[in-house]
């Protein structure tokens, strides 16, 4: 992919070797608490700025204080830059930088380095005073250089030193100083980037921030021979960069969402925090409840009151929630529901992403509660998805749940500026009498969909119940009101679907293989199509937004390929296990639900590793099924 | 607000004023049950008060009481079982022009929904909480309730419960930021009404346990209080709950308790040997939590965007 080439640098006086490269995947990995997270989301947010395509993923420990030079301590960023719009986290690092050796081996364990990997490891640890840790470093090495990557070991700590008595806590601006000139990065655009990020700490804190900077960048331009050219694209329209539970808040406010009531809970809460910190200047309130049930049930009370509200959790938190949104449903009480997914089952993989709550999304609540389920795929979507949510919960009155999940939440990537308006917000509440002649349930016999009175209206007054009740939101046991009542609320999700249009397919329309995915395995599932129809396999990809209802379309789309299967983050039966035959195995659960639906014999491969599936992976799984197909089209060809 | 807006009392305009107009569904509680009792004197308290049927908002749990809010014409919403007072908290939210009555069970506020109860007194936002309880789980047909006697059967223990009861009123007053805790007695409609009333004007969230009948279930509990006006200690004060003299004379036991004393309340609460009703504890100008969370209900929606276009281009690249 890159070709080797000398070239003047504009550090005229240092030679240096420029490499082009359109695409490269940097980590910097420290113990928890030496600052590796702030250095890699600015690096980031630099190479975004600097125009490159971006995508962040965090490296977050295991334990909130891990033991140093542990491996369940190490914390990070992973950062993918490209000339075109990077999509996800890729594959093998082609750069890493550690704060010691330990830490490396957690990413080791991760399946994160390949032979050829440029590791540029601190080299402080080889004078350490305890004899123990100056073997264990050397030891470490050796096996590095066994394992093929290119090991350089550099004085980090020595030369923070001069620059402050508390190297461990400036250490990661000096990195980020050699990167920016690994990266040749402009260095005013990365001064004012410091600058304010630092701002509220003191031009002290500033100045000390800056000649960390300065001195990682200088001592690279002079002792490291190799920089990484990445041709930038100014984009055309003005751009943004953020995580994706930045831009849940974002879209919060640009959908006119006034209360956000939440419980904290990982990977979830940094949304709220990041509301919390600016929800007042468009009017908005975060309140924390004693528990979820609560925070669902006070967002429930906002809305009902006319109010627009979102409650933000993650899967434990949803479990709590399920009862009150069966009332949401049974009541129709527009809400949206944020569930930033995390592994599973119980408290499972607390900071680790799984896609393992969109069954339990669709069918979580006791009786039949349809609900609209929808599920961003990229942090752009994470934005706009929650304008629509709203729309849509008041539109069709009733719970809207978006999933996202862990990699959506912390990963950063840049896209369009959006442009928010006046009727993107919620309107202002309805305070008008209401028509005493018509009921609160004024059920259209065809669509189901309805008007609710709102409290303060005059001639509106009803009691919402969770009982059974008829269009009056009396209480009715009969069962024909009941059927009817059933009707009517399901009947809203066949007719949103009926004003969906069926979802594009990514590369031929018909083939031999139709990969379908949900949410944040986008960009991964596609980059894995993309390269094995470069090898010349007949694969397409779908991605579904829409969960509930399903997107029309599917069964026409499916019949153009010879086999269907999805490609999920979740659990699934691996099939030639012990016990595990056609009959007893489970399947992903976009893979459920799409066979339950269509009737089509829809495969899947899914993985619970707790991080983003590499493109790679997926390149690897689905091979042996295309060279099966492929096994199978040619007898079947003999035959006929 | 809360129809005492001066206006009306002086004028009454078109607005409501008869117990027809505040009546909703035949209330279907057994003969007998006190439940009725509250619902009358809450009837004819909004008509007294000329309460905004569009403005007034009823929230329960699930329970034979919490059937309540069907039996009302205005707002009302009947939720789930324990979950009562987040919703209450949730509509007083964005909404302070919005008058919220919360009616709750024994198994409702003290069981199921005990971490709402304690946390919703903390908050203390303007609600008037009425706890009706009859010491049993009434419409799961008698299950022993966290208030329950020790030793009292129900279907679950019929050897009788194991444990003593929680005592709602000792629990409130142990809960910072409490502002007005009361207690009274459903067979007792003055004090019943003056009771409710004093809680409605409260601002705050006011929580009023009314030890209530059920005839069906455990009609043995309060009937030597019922039969006795001795076992009822009525506190009075300046302070506290005002009744009419004639309506005072028929409690023979009184004592004076200033409740702004919380150490004296919590003293009067623990009481076993008699049930105090009056006035526990008011605390003016406690903080209160709706005073926070309404900040922002007034933006235009232009403010909202301006703001909103700033934020935004704090990402820009
Ligand atoms: C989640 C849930 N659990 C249990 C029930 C069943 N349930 C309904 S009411 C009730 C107890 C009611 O007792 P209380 O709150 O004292 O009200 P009362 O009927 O005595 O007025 C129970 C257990 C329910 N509706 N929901
Ligand atoms: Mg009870």
């Amino acid at each position: 992919m890159s070709k080797e080439l000398a070239v003047a640098s504009g550090f005229s006086e240092h030679r240096c070797i420029l490499l082009p490269v359109d695409q490269h995947i940097v980590e910097i990995v420290s113990d928890s608490g030496e600052g590796a997270q702030t250095c890699g989301q600015m690096f980031g947010a630099l190479c975004a700025k600097s125009g490159f395509g971006v995508w962040t993923v965090e490296i977050i420990p295991a334990e909130i204080e891990p033991p140093a030079r542990s491996r369940a301590g190490a914390s990070g960023n992973r950062i993918r830059i490209g000339s075109q719009p990077v999509t996800n986290a890729g594959d093998c690092a082609d750069l890493v930088v550690a704060f010691n050796e330990q830490v490396v081996y957690s990413r080791i364990d991760a399946g994160a380095l390949r032979a050829g990997t440029l590791l540029f490891l601190d080299n402080c640890w080889a004078s350490d005073p305890d004899p123990s840790i100056r073997s264990m470093y050397a030891e470490a090495v050796e096996d590095f250089l066994r394992r093929g990557y290119e090991v350089s070991e550099i004085p980090v700590q020595e030369q923070c030193r001069q620059y402050t008595e508390d190297p461990r806590r400036g250490k990661n601006m000096w990195v980020l100083g050699m990167l920016c000139a690994l990266y040749d990065l402009d260095m005013d655009l990365v001064r004012r980037e410091l600058a304010q990020r630092f701002a509220r700490k003191g031009d002290a804190v500033i100045q000390k921030n800056l000649a960390l900077l300065e001195g990682g960048h200088n001592w690279t331009v002079k002792q490291v021979e190799r920089r990484f050219h990445v041709p930038a694209r100014k984009p055309a329209q003005p751009m943004v960069v953020m995580n994706g539970n930045q831009a849940l808040g974002l879209g919060i406010m640009a959908a006119g969402i006034e209360l956000c009531s939440m419980y904290p809970i990982t990977p979830a809460t940094s949304a709220s925090h990041f509301l919390a910190s600016v929800f007042e200047q468009v009017g908005g309130f975060v309140h924390q409840a004693e528990d979820e049930i609560a925070a669902i049930g006070f967002a429930i009370g906002a809305s009902y009151a006319g109010k627009t509200a979102v409650t933000i959790t993650s899967g434990p938190g949803l479990a709590l929630k399920t009862e009150f949104l069966g009332l949401a449903v049974m009541a129709e009480i527009p809400l949206v529901v944020v569930v930033v997914q995390r592994g599973g089952p119980s408290t499972g993989l607390p900071t680790k992403i799984e896609q393992g709550d969109l069954l339990a999304s669709l069918y979580g609540s006791p009786g039949d509660s349809p609900k609209i389920v929808l599920a961003p795929a990229t942090i752009e979507e994470c934005f706009h998805f929650m304008v629509l949510a709203r729309k849509l919960a008041e539109e069709f009155r009733g719970p809207v749940i978006v999933l996202s999940d862990a990699n959506l939440a912390t990963g950063q990537q840049p896209f369009p500026r959006p442009s928010p308006s006046l009727s993107w917000l919620a309107p202002p509440v309805d305070q008008n009498d209401w028509n005493p002649d018509v009921p609160p349930f004024a059920w259209d016999p065809k669509t189901g969909l309805s008007k609710r009175p709102v409290p303060g209206q005059k001639g509106g007054e009803y009691v919402l119940t969770g009982l059974a009740h008829d269009e009056h939101s009396h209480v009715a046991y009969e069962s024909a009101i009941n059927q009817r009542a059933m009707e009517m609320r399901s009947r809203k999700l066949a007719v949103l679907r009926s004003a969906l249009r069926p979802p594009a397919v990514h590369g031929d329309a018909e083939g031999d293989l139709l990969v379908v995915g949900w949410g944040s395995t986008l960009g991964a599932i596609e980059e894995a199509v993309d390269r094995l129809r470069a090898e010349g396999w007949r694969v397409s990809s779908l991605h579904l937004r829409f969960l509930s209802p399903l997107e029309p379309g599917l069964p026409e789309i499916f019949a153009r390929f010879r086999r269907v299967m999805t490609v999920e983050i979740n659990y699934s039966d691996t099939p030639g296990q012990p016990y595990i035959e056609e009959g007893s195995r489970r399947y992903a659960q976009l893979a459920t639900l799409l066979r339950a639906q269509t009737l089509v014999d829809v495969d899947c491969w899914s993985r619970v590793p707790g991080s983003p599936l590499p493109p790679g992976a997926i390149v690897e799984a689905l091979r042996p099924r295309l060279e099966a197909i492929t096994r199978n089209r040619e007898v079947e060809s003999c035959t006929a | 607000m809360y129809g005492l807006n001066l206006d009306w009392e002086i004028e009454p305009g078109p607005r409501t004023c008869t117990l027809e107009d505040y009546k909703g569904a035949e209330a279907r509680w057994c003969p007998g049950c006190g439940d009725h009792a509250v619902l009358n004197a809450v009837h004819r308290l909004a008509r007294d008060e000329r309460w905004p049927t569009e403005r007034t908002v009823v929230v329960s749990g699930i329970g034979c009481s919490s059937r309540f809010p069907h039996y009302m014409s205005t707002y009302g919403f009947h939720g789930l079982h324990g979950r009562a007072l987040p919703v209450a908290c949730g509509i007083r939210s964005r909404r302070p022009d919005l008058d919220v009555i919360v009616i709750t069970g024994d198994g409702d506020c003290c069981a199921i929904g005990t971490a709402h109860w304690i946390h919703a007194i903390r908050y203390n936002m303007n609600l008037t909480v009425l706890l009706l309880d009859n010491n049993i789980y009434g419409l799961t047909k008698s299950q022993t309730s966290p208030t329950t006697r020790f030793g009292e059967k129900s279907n679950t223990h019929p050897k009788g419960s194991f444990f003593a009861s929680l005592n709602p009123i000792s629990v409130t007053l142990g809960i910072p930021n409490a502002s007005f805790v009361a207690q009274t007695i459903d067979w007792n409609p003055p004090h019943l009404y003056a009771t409710i009333k004093a809680a409605h004007r409260h601002q705050g969230t006011s929580f009023v346990r009314i030890l209530q009948r059920c005839p069906h279930f455990t009609p043995h509990v309060f009937a030597p209080a019922q039969q006795d006006l001795n076992q009822v200690l009525l506190m009075t004060h300046a302070e506290g709950i005002q009744l009419e003299e004639p309506a005072r004379k028929l409690f023979p036991n009184c004592v004076e308790h200033d409740p702004r004393d919380l150490a004296a309340a919590r003293r009067l609460a623990d009481r076993e040997d008699v049930y105090p009703v009056g006035l526990f504890y008011r605390k003016e100008g406690a903080l209160r939590y709706d005073e926070h969370t309404a900040t922002g209900i007034d933006f235009t929606p232009q403010q909202k965007l301006d703001a909103l276009n700033r934020i935004l281009d704090r990402f820009r690249i």
